[in-house]
């Protein structure tokens, strides 16, 4: 069964379309990069999947009911785990304890007073951990992580809920170019490993080429381009806009002006 | 050969724990339009709020008209010439037009022609029909004129302009190139954040391009233009 | 209803909302550009009214005439307005950069010391102030009289109104105070020296405040409690107007004047409720109130200011805990009565304190009116006994479940926001339960409240009373502090770190931070309950806002990032206090000034003062826009 299908998604605010009819579809395993340039509507799709945001109409099928209008605390409870662009992370805590907190929510145990928090969960805490290769800094603060560390944390927390489906906003945001590659990668190969489906938005073209099964390109609230990547970087519409598609003409004028 | 008005090295750039700039070095000289391009979230509009002061920042140099500007509060940098446009406008939408470029207005440096609201009508038409329009009331692309003029009230010798073309409409497009050509023609150095590479190119006179936060190519605008590797590389997908 | 009646009525509520609004817009103003509220706004009203009884009279001796009286109200206000000014260099400039929660304190250290110099000065009596030359008589309207003196503070609300617009519109100061209110960063960015400007807005808000204070001199015996009185309400109207927004100020203070008015025609004793239950219902219909804007800097996370990890017991602390339980149990059995009482006082200031630190150090909710859960405690406990004839064990026990129902109810509101509006709402919410207790009188005794809360015969000797209060607090203390540490504060500390990843990951930060609300809320009330029995009566002191900042210190005293601190604060907080108090006429002095310096020099308490050294570095601030 396709693991998201997303179908006829609209999304108004005022009078501008951040998103019209955005349709995709991703398989268990997949990993699909929505990119385009800015104000282009790929957080409004995004936070549309993820429960932030509601669509004003379509749907958005995972793995074959509408979870479109949930909350994300209801998406979440279905299998999706997310991470954000500018990372979020507990930062009271020490890197175990962050894995912890999501695996402690995900047993339902939030609202209990009978135990100690430190110790619940806490080798399957350790397992994550050591999947996205953090074990060695498990008990020390998340806030003297580098930030590139602290994006795996934040990996191994959405991991947490044995999601489905991850949503990753720009994951490589605000990482050095050698840690960019590695979060990657590491994303891909668990993401094949454990059949589950990655979305993800991203600015950096290398992350997007090197990993992205299929590419989606938003301009405007929609969808211009679509496809593998070969097909994607082939298309002389998807150049245009990355040049800038809008005020050619114009410029081209004031530059015969200024001759 | 003189200084250049503006130096920038080994400028390093971090929000909290998320790194953006890695030892980017650019330079402006006196009247020059210098474009930064590059694609979303390569770390242009960083570049330009670490050289006005706006986030924290370490840099070996950091020169503004012979001013080391590195430890200078945001207003200090201002007053001594260097003005910044933001991406975002940010205009005072509660403020009046007229009311937006008095907040700008300052004394011209000596030996420079100040500019009048007169003269800021002449390069932006629109803005003189509307002097007392809330600002909140104008279209974007109007915003965009106003948050020009009103860095220009203040005297400035040099701008930093981030992004003016985005999300305009063209006949918009062609007026802030023909603005900034204006600018450089009052003797205005200008340094251009863009993605657009037809604007950049139809105003500047060289360009860096960045991408992952350090400066990746610098050359003149047309050499960029005629590079079909760098461009394939940086700026398109 | 009589019509003419009607129109007098009104008429006294637009003059009321006339002197509020003149005080709110430099309230709203100040806040509007530094982002600052300050509590010592309402000082600078109540010098004003010193200044201007002083002033007034000395000049009223030269020339008996109205231009003689206007002249000295206003010299009073210039000099509140650099008083203001004088302020802004002095301190606030200096706190800027810190949690609200701290300048909050840092301004109320300021009203403490004002109250204190005001005593100094011009004594505890009230002075009546000289009635207003060519405006004593009365004006017939509708054959009702109403005073003329009234009917010229509507005008000068109107005239304050009109300049402050002409100010506002029409001088290069007015418009960068409005530009400023936008954003201030762009304001920097455009070469505008922030410091001139923030001093030139610190002394037209003082001005505002002492002009409000210097007109009410003909209407009411200036006096010491004027500060506080005022300042609850120019909150009100700032927070139901919008802060930050003067025409919001005029508004709201033009709806609170006559819903007084009215309000007291129909329910006498509940003024002081309406308006406030007046602000709760529009903060939640409108969180940032009728014309206010969410704050630029929402959405900027910093380092949080509380406990930022968990260090389980060593050895060293088993020990002290240890020593210090063993001198607990002794101390009736080695000290004196006094000794024994002071200890009780202690034990039940920790517990309060506690349930304190767990809302602000844990859950990351800055209380500024956590008195009132004590308070309701105390007051439950004390009514059920004397007025319910009930005995003191089921008293005990239902004090905290009152005051846990109240914590709910209002924290049901109250967790909804954050920041400064959050702080705002405690308060309010603490001042209506101030005002019912201290305007029902039949049912509270009011100013005086009850006395004849005593223990049931088993535990009268003091000694026993403090086993019983020792066994209830330490027993609460560990619990609470045991749920720090249990998932249920773990949970509560993730909400507080990063809502958006607590959401993320399933957990429910609406409703987590309700029951702990309500849990701390409690937990106060135990405290109360037990004080109430210990003092053998009870007052509306004890749901004062001094009371709330006693405990905001407490907690300061003790390490906002310790779990156990807030315990030794009490005990060092109110030892102090005990112990200085009857040796000076001085303590709200010594008191403002420590708190300012404890903001200024050592925020995190004196544990946390090492540890704040090496972690200065670390605040995490991440970025407002795109990169």
């Amino acid at each position: 069964m396709t693991l998201l299908a997303v179908s006829g998604l609209n999304k108004r605010f005022g009078g501008v379309v951040a998103a019209r009819d955005v349709a995709f579809s991703l398989q268990a395993g997949e990993l699909l990069a929505i990119i385009g340039p800015n104000g282009a509507g790929k957080s409004t799709t995004f936070n549309m999947v993820g429960g932030q945001l509601r669509p004003d109409s379509g749907q958005v099928m995972l793995a074959g009911e509408n979870v479109a209008g949930l909350a994300p605390r209801a998406i979440w409870r279905r299998g999706v785990g997310r991470t954000f662009q500018i990372a979020q992370t507990f930062v009271s805590m020490s890197v175990a304890e962050n894995v912890q907190m999501a695996l402690i929510s995900w047993h339902g145990r939030v609202f209990s007073f009978r135990s100690r928090a430190e110790t619940l969960y806490r080798l399957e805490a350790l397992d994550l951990l050591d999947l996205v290769g953090m074990r060695g800094d498990a008990d020390r603060p998340v806030r003297e992580l580098a930030y590139g560390d602290v994006k795996r944390v934040e990996l191994a927390v959405a991991l947490a809920s044995q999601p489905k489906l991850l949503l990753m906003d720009e994951p490589t945001a605000g990482m050095a170019p050698k840690e960019r590659a590695q979060l990657m990668e590491l994303t891909a190969s668990i993401a094949r490993q454990r059949q589950i489906g990655v979305l993800f938005t991203e600015h950096d073209m290398d992350a997007v080429f090197a990993h992205a099964d299929t590419i989606l390109v938003l301009v405007r609230g929609e969808i211009i381009a679509s496809g593998k990547p070969d097909e994607v970087r082939a298309n002389a519409r998807v150049k245009q806009v990355y040049l800038g598609d809008m005020g050619v003409e114009a410029a081209m004028r004031a530059r015969r002006g200024r001759a | 050969m003189t200084e250049a008005l503006l130096t920038v090295s080994g400028l390093s750039a971090a929000y909290g724990q998320a790194k953006v700039l890695f030892g980017v070095s650019l330079e402006a000289r006196r009247g020059e339009v210098v474009a930064l391009m590059g694609r979303n979230g390569a770390g242009k509009t960083t570049t330009l709020k670490a050289i006005i002061g706006m986030v924290e920042a370490s840099a070996e140099t950091l020169r503004f008209d012979g001013h080391d500007i590195r430890r200078l509060e945001t207003f200090r940098i201002a007053r001594l010439g260097l003005g910044y446009v933001p991406e975002e406008r940010r205009i005072f939408t509660d403020l009046t037009v007229h009311e937006n470029l008095a907040v700008g207005l300052r004394p011209a440096r000596s030996g420079r022609a100040p500019w009048t609201l007169d003269k800021l009508y002449k390069v932006f038409p629109n803005l003189a029909e509307m002097e007392g329009r809330r600002a909140s009331a104008m279209s974007g692309g109007e915003q965009q004129m106003l948050t020009i003029a009103r860095t220009l009230m203040g005297n400035p010798d040099m701008v930093l302009l981030d992004e003016p073309s985005e999300g305009l409409a063209p006949v918009i497009v062609e007026q802030m190139a023909e603005a900034v050509i204006a600018m450089k023609a009052e003797g205005l150095a200008v340094l251009l954040c863009e993605q657009n590479l037809h604007f950049a190119a139809a105003v500047s006179d060289r360009a860096y391009v960045i991408e992952k936060g350090a400066i990746r190519y610098a050359g003149t605008m047309a050499e960029l233009e005629a590079n079909d590797e760098i461009r394939e590389a940086y700026l398109t997908v | 209803m009589d019509p003419a009646f009607i129109v007098i009525q009104s008429l006294s509520g637009l003059a009321s909302a006339s002197s509020l609004f003149i005080i709110a817009s430099g309230l709203t103003i100040v806040f509007g550009v530094t982002r600052i509220v300050n509590f010592a706004h309402g000082s600078l009203y109540m010098l004003g009214a010193y200044l201007a009884v002083t002033i007034v009279p000395m000049l009223l001796e030269v020339d008996r005439s109205l231009p003689m009286f206007l002249l000295g109200v206003l010299l009073s206000a210039l000099i509140v307005g650099v008083i203001g000014a004088v302020m802004e260099i002095v301190l606030l400039r200096r706190i800027y950069h810190v949690p609200e929660l701290f300048q909050l304190l840092a301004t109320f250290g300021v009203v403490l010391i004002v109250q204190d110099l005001v005593i100094k000065l011009w004594g505890a009596v009230e002075i009546p102030g000289p009635r207003a030359p060519s405006l004593r008589h009365g004006v017939f309207i509708f054959d009702q009289r109403f005073p003329a003196y009234e009917l010229f503070l509507i005008g000068m609300g109107l005239v304050v109104l009109g300049l402050l617009w002409l100010l506002m519109q029409k001088t290069r100061f007015g418009v960068l105070i409005r530009a400023a209110t936008q954003d201030r960063e762009m304001v920097g960015a455009l070469g505008v020296n922030q410091a001139w400007l923030f001093t030139g807005t610190l002394f037209l808000g003082a001005f505002l405040a002492g002009l409000g204070g210097a007109l009410q001199i003909p209407r009411v015996a200036v006096n010491t409690q004027m500060d506080i009185s005022i300042i609850t309400e120019v909150f009100v109207v700032t927070v139901i107007g919008g802060m930050g927004s003067v025409p919001g100020a005029f508004v709201a203070a033009l709806i609170i004047g006559q819903l007084q008015a009215f309000g007291i025609l129909i329910f006498p004793k509940i003024t002081l409720v309406l308006v406030f239950l007046l602000m709760a219902v529009v903060l939640v219909v409108k969180p940032w109130g009728l014309f206010g804007k969410p704050d630029a800097a929402a959405g900027r996370a910093i380092l949080p200011e509380g406990i930022l990890s968990l260090k389980r017991f060593g050895r060293v602390d088993t020990i002290i805990a240890g020593i210090a339980i063993a001198v607990l149990l002794a101390l009736p059995i080695v000290g004196d009565n006094y000794m024994v009482k002071v200890g009780i006082e202690v034990l039940v200031l920790a517990l309060a304190a506690f349930s304190l630190q767990f809302l602000i150090g844990v859950g990351g909710i800055v209380s500024f009116g956590h008195a009132a859960y004590f308070g309701l405690g105390a007051y439950a406990a004390g009514l059920l006994v004397t007025r319910g004839g009930m005995a003191m064990e089921p008293a005990l026990l239902l004090a905290p479940l009152v005051a846990g129902g109240f914590a709910a109810l209002f924290g049901f509101f109250i967790v909804r926001l954050s920041g400064i509006y959050l702080a705002m709402l405690t308060l309010a919410f603490a001042q209506i339960v101030y005002a019912v207790c201290f305007q029902w009188v039949a049912f509270t005794g009011g100013d005086n409240g009850v006395v004849g809360v005593w223990p049931s015969a088993w535990a009268s000797s003091r000694q026993v009373y403090y086993y019983l209060v020792l066994a209830m607090t330490l027993a609460a203390i560990i619990a609470l502090r045991h749920a720090i540490y249990a998932p249920f504060g773990y949970g509560l500390r993730a909400a507080r770190d990063s809502a958006i990843r607590a959401d993320a990951i399933g957990i429910d930060v609406g409703r987590i931070r309700w029951f702990a609300f309500t849990l701390s809320g409690a937990a106060a009330g135990l405290a109360g309950g037990l004080y109430s029995f210990s003092k053998g009566s009870i007052d509306p002191t004890m749901i004062s806002i001094p009371m709330s900042v006693d405990f905001l210190v407490m907690v300061l005293v003790g390490g906002i990032q310790t779990v156990i601190g807030p315990v030794v604060g009490a005990a060092a907080f109110h030892s102090v206090k005990d112990f200085f108090m009857p040796l000076t006429d001085f303590w709200r002095l010594f008191l403002g000034l420590s708190i300012i310096m404890m903001v200024l020099v050592f925020p995190r308490g004196i544990a946390g003062a090492t540890s704040a050294l090496v972690d200065r570095k670390r605040s995490v601030t991440l970025p407002a826009g795109g990169v």
